[in-house]
């Protein structure tokens, strides 16, 4: 089915099911422990050995020599497989870095070998036991100080529109600041893992992977296999964040020590590895410049980004939204790469926008300051309803302005102190902050497969990921409706290569792109159901389990009576992308108290109205955002991976090292979703909000710690060293 | 991990003469360091010696007013005990500041003492660490060391004590009670039972091998106004940049201890003596000598801001 004119009435705005709060379909298996994760799956893969991943200890260099001697003797060891005996290797389409190193080093725990065992704590062991020894080489592991070697990655690096340097030189009011962001980890709650299982030259890996036809192509060109030979199953994945993209190394180690040992073997990325051996979001140095007339519209505005990663990596692209958010007509935009020795940046939440945000929204605070704006005020003056850089293309929908208001109103935004460092509760300054939440819809072609059966029921079929997100949920929920069933009838089937391929789960195009993709399989199933039961497809109403069209009307079972009855289709997409920006908005409202003698510093409410279209599910899109709301209060306030400029690493690489929020540091949150649907989206009419909720949070952070204390802290994480000079003496 | 074998103690005394029998042994009752520790590779002990069916899980008074805890009283129990609460308040509040409900239900006051240093490089293996590894060097010297030590370090290690128990027993002039190898007791004072880096950061304690922890006494109860300000980046489940345990008395008195900034809870009784004179007189004593890094030289003014702070918080 293609998508190419704007959605009309269809039977999903009926929103007897969609649109309903529905709990998690799959929610009893997860709080039973009933749905089994990757490295669990001892059901279907029973007797498997494991395998345990040794990580090369330098950040650059080559692997002089291996020495397995000891390992291959201790207990249990039943096979060893390093780049020497691996066999030919490619590299899958979408990483950088080798999976398995040596003799090149690429990064700091990039793999070198796996050790199988019948046994993790033999195998554990063993790994522990394998003697490396290494050349180190110099490296690159500072972007700072690469900054001035970083090149332009790509025609779409820059853009420019007017006359910028002339508008910015010619303002009455400007800002020129840097903005810096550090490296940052997913730490997604479950580590990577994989079982894989030869049988002769095909194999099956149970994984937990976001995106598995992908994946699957980068397993088989990774290990050399056409790709009817790589199965890969997913069905449940413990959080992923983008880090799980991609095909990792447990699934290549889980693969090539099966292969070696002759049996299935179970690898997990430990988590002091995993920082170091994954892909991370990559740290970026910003430059803002913005200049506005005294009324207060920008005139000029100026974004350049610099961001490091491996040879052949690509750049964090923070000024996406920089196109855009704001109007202006002066405008340029600019990215810049530098090659660093340090482990693979790649994906994480809202690639782009999240970093972008984190310096574009305390610019756009620090320049409502100078213009002496409310910032909720100098944000709506410069909405814009076209793409600014390409003002023919109007937004498909944009309810920006509605969002600052209605999160004004309800936050008691008008309670806030215009002037910093003047509102106090006991030991504790208090402020408020402001952002804008901006993220691009995604729309991407999806498939899936529905079968109905004699009983009633309907099986929906496709490869679409549910890592934690709600995907089984909604798809149930878009069946149900579209087939007038209750949603106790639909079984939903995810995450096998064998289902139809779907959008994945990235990029927050999954909700909207993966539910499309089972409204068109529905609407084939509902044309041969009609056609089975002598109903005319045009007119046939599925409502209540019963078909009708014509003034008969008859059970929809009865379609499937002499066996099932199957509808398999794929959305795919034409030019409305193209001729309409379609985005997603939101604004976060954040109150924090700092300390006044120590300054740390504590939220004490958040507030996010988002606008992205209709909302699938109200209780799933509400736990997205808040989670990305925590995800932001975790960027804005702890999350750093430090690198050791001498070493070339992230030092700080377990969960202990890595801080991301608990449940004290977040108290109260609160999302308003404002009734929109978006009939350019798809015929969901639906966008997404999982990284939507993420965008600005930061900054809206930053901006509240700076009204509390008056200290401007432009490089993240804002800790409470930062602001110790700037307290009041005590 | 590395194989080890396993015996459960059925005596203290047992246990003290078991672990020095066989070399490489460590004592396990909550394990919820040890544990981790071993997965890393960081602790290899070739022996175990279980010390979690010992009766030494009570508290209890003694003689001379004061309290007497047994060395696997759990730190949630202790946390909780009515008396802990009412007479040492700060002892209380030191616990609840650290860990994690679930772990504090596991690990023991003995434990809590002995925890190991929670610096980066130390946990990874393969960077240089003269504590895990005597000899082979310091990486954080010079490399991260934002959560590390600024008084009381050497050239061979700057690592923090972790502990914020410690912090509040040292400022109790806390007694541990052991057992020795050849079945005899002693009490060790706690300001005698740490032991700065020096050339051997890898000697912690004046515990003598196979020497168990039986009891930790507290003497009669201070009175004053209790405080444990610990501060952190976020709100909970994190080590302390600095934290300062006080008891102040009505007429200003007082004692000052702090965690996060020491390789030991970190008390000088001499700069007690300042406390009318403010925070800024005692800490200038408390941190006399301090050799800060660019990542940690915040911890001077942040001590002297939270103890400021909690002066003025114990005064109402």
């Amino acid at each position: 089915m293609k998508f190419d004119t704007p959605a009309t009435i269809n039977p999903i705005d009926r929103l007897k099911v969609v649109g309903k709060p529905h709990p998690r379909v799959e929610g009893p298996l997860k709080t039973t422990g009933t749905a089994r994760y990757a490295y669990e799956r001892h059901d279907a893969v029973p007797d498997h050995a494991y395998g345990y991943i040794v990580p090369a200890t330098i950040g650059k260099g080559r692997v002089l020599s291996i020495d397995t001697s000891r390992a291959r003797r201790a207990p249990g060891v039943l096979a060893i497989v390093t780049a020497k005996d691996a066999g030919a290797l490619g590299k899958g389409k979408y990483n950088t870095a080798k999976l398995l190193g040596g003799p090149e080093v690429q990064h700091y725990h990039q793999a070198l070998a796996v050790v199988v065992a019948d046994t993790f704590e033999q195998a554990r062991w063993a790994a522990s036991l394998v003697k490396v020894e290494y050349a180190r080489e110099k490296g690159a592991f500072d972007l700072a100080a690469a900054k001035g070697s970083a090149t332009k990655p790509g025609d779409d690096a820059d853009s420019a529109v007017g006359d910028f340097a002339g508008a910015y030189a010619g303002a009455p009011v400007k800002l020129d600041a840097t903005y810096t962001t550090p490296d940052q980890s997913h730490a997604m709650m479950e580590p990577h893992a994989s079982i894989a299982a030869w049988e002769g030259d095909k194999v099956t890996i149970w994984t937990a992977n976001q995106m598995i036809a992908w994946s699957k192509g980068d397993v088989a060109a990774t290990l050399g296999l056409p790709k009817d030979n790589v199965r890969l199953i997913s069905p449940y994945i413990g959080g992923g964040f983008g880090g799980k993209l991609f095909v990792r190394a447990d699934a290549l180690l889980a693969a090539l020590g099966a292969r070696a040992a002759k049996r299935p073997v179970a690898v997990t990325l430990p988590r002091p590895v995993m920082f170091n051996n994954t892909t991370h979001r990559p740290a970026t140095i910003q430059r803002i410049r913005i200049g506005a007339g005294e009324d207060g519209k920008i005139t000029a505005i100026g974004h350049e980004s610099w961001s490091g990663d491996l040879k052949g990596g690509g750049p964090e692209t923070a000024v996406n939204q920089t196109r855009l958010l704001y109007a202006g007509a002066n405008r340029m935009t600019a990215m810049r790469l530098a090659v660093l020795d340090l482990p693979e940046g790649n994906a994480m939440r809202a690639p782009g926008e999240a970093p972008g945000l984190m310096a574009l929204e305390i610019a756009i605070d620090e320049m409502a300051e100078k213009l002496k704006l409310d910032p909720v005020q100098f944000r709506i003056l410069n909405d814009t309803q076209v793409d600014p850089e390409k003002p023919e293309r109007p937004f498909s929908q944009r309810n920006f302005v509605q969002c600052m208001r209605e999160g004004a109103d309800r936050f008691g935004w008008k309670n806030r102190s215009s002037t910093p460092g003047t509102k106090r509760d006991g030991a504790w300054l208090v402020g408020m902050g402001v952002a804008s939440a901006f993220r691009n819809n995604l729309v991407m072609k999806s498939g899936a497969r529905v079968r109905l059966a004699a009983d009633g029921t309907a099986t929906v079929e496709t490869d679409m990921t549910d890592i934690g997100t709600g995907s089984y949920t909604i798809i149930a929920q878009t069946a149900a409706e579209m087939l007038g069933l209750p949603i106790e009838k639909v079984v939903v089937k995810l995450g096998d290569s064998d289902f139809p391929v779907s959008a994945g789960s990235g990029g927050q195009w999954g909700g909207n792109s993966s539910t499309a993709g089972v409204y068109a399989a529905c609407v084939k199933l509902r044309e041969n159901v009609a056609k089975n039961l002598g109903l005319d497809p045009a007119t046939a109403v599925f409502e209540e389990g019963k078909v009708s069209a014509g003034g008969r009307s008859l059970p929809l079972a009865q379609a499937a009576a002499k066996g099932e009855v199957v509808g398999e289709d794929t959305m795919e997409y034409g030019d409305l992308e193209k001729r309409f920006q379609q985005s997603t908005f939101g604004a976060h409202f954040v109150e924090v108290g700092v300390h006044a003698a120590t300054g740390e510093i504590r939220v004490r409410r958040m507030l996010a109205v988002c606008a992205a279209g209709r909302i699938l599910n109200p209780t799933s899109a509400r736990s997205q955002v808040i989670g990305a709301m925590t995800m932001g209060v975790g960027a804005a306030l702890m999350e750093e991976l430090v690198v050791d400029k001498r070493l070339g690493f992230f030092v700080n690489h377990d969960l202990a090292g890595y801080e991301v929020p608990v449940h004290a540091d977040i108290p109260h949150q609160e999302v308003v979703f404002l009734d929109e649907t978006d009939p350019k989206s798809s015929p969901m009419k639906a966008k997404g909000v999982g990284e939507l909720g993420i965008c600005g949070v930061a900054a809206a952070i930053a901006n509240a710690v700076y009204n509390a204390t008056g200290v401007r802290v432009r490089d993240y994480p804002v800790t409470l060293d930062k602001l110790l000079r700037g307290l009041p003496t005590v | 991990m590395k194989p080890f074998t396993y015996e459960r103690a059925t005596s203290p005394a047992q246990a003290a003469a078991a672990a020095a029998r066989t070399r490489n042994t460590k004592f396990i009752a909550g394990g919820t360091n040890l544990l981790d520790l071993m997965k890393i590779g960081v602790e290899e002990p070739d022996h175990l010696v279980d010390v979690n069916g010992l009766d030494l899980d009570t508290i209890s008074k003694t003689d001379d007013g004061g309290l007497r805890i047994g060395a696997l009283v759990r730190n949630t129990d202790l946390a909780a005990d009515r008396i802990v609460r009412s007479d040492y308040a700060v002892l209380s509040r030191a616990l609840l500041a650290g860990a994690s409900g679930q772990l504090r239900n596991k690990a023991t006051t003995a434990g809590n003492l002995l925890q190991r240093t929670r610096c980066p490089y130390f946990y990874d293996t393969h960077q240089a660490c003269n504590k895990r590894l005597p000899g082979s060097g310091c990486a954080a010297l010079g490399g991260f060391s934002r959560s590390h030590a600024i008084v009381g370090v050497s050239k061979a290690c700057i690592a923090a004590h972790p502990s914020d128990m410690a912090v509040a027993m040292r400022l109790l002039d806390a007694k541990v009670e052991t057992v020795q190898p050849d079945g005899k007791a002693r009490s060790i004072p706690i300001a005698d039972f740490y032991v700065l880096p020096g050339n051997t950061p890898n000697v912690e304690n004046t515990l003598q091998p196979g020497e168990l922890i039986t009891a930790v006494t507290l003497p009669r109860p201070l009175g004053g106004t209790h405080v444990y300000h610990k501060v952190r980046d976020r709100a909970s489940y994190a080590f302390a940049l600095v934290s300062v345990a006080a008891v102040v008395q009505k007429d200003g008195s007082g004692r000052v201890a702090l965690g996060g900034v020491a390789p030991e809870p970190w008390r000088v009784e001499a700069a007690e003596a300042e406390l009318p004179q403010g925070a800024k007189a005692v800490t200038a004593r408390l941190l006399a000598g301090a050799q800060t890094t660019q990542h940690n030289a915040m911890k001077v003014p942040l001590v002297e801001r939270t103890l400021a702070s909690v002066l003025a918080q114990a005064k109402g």
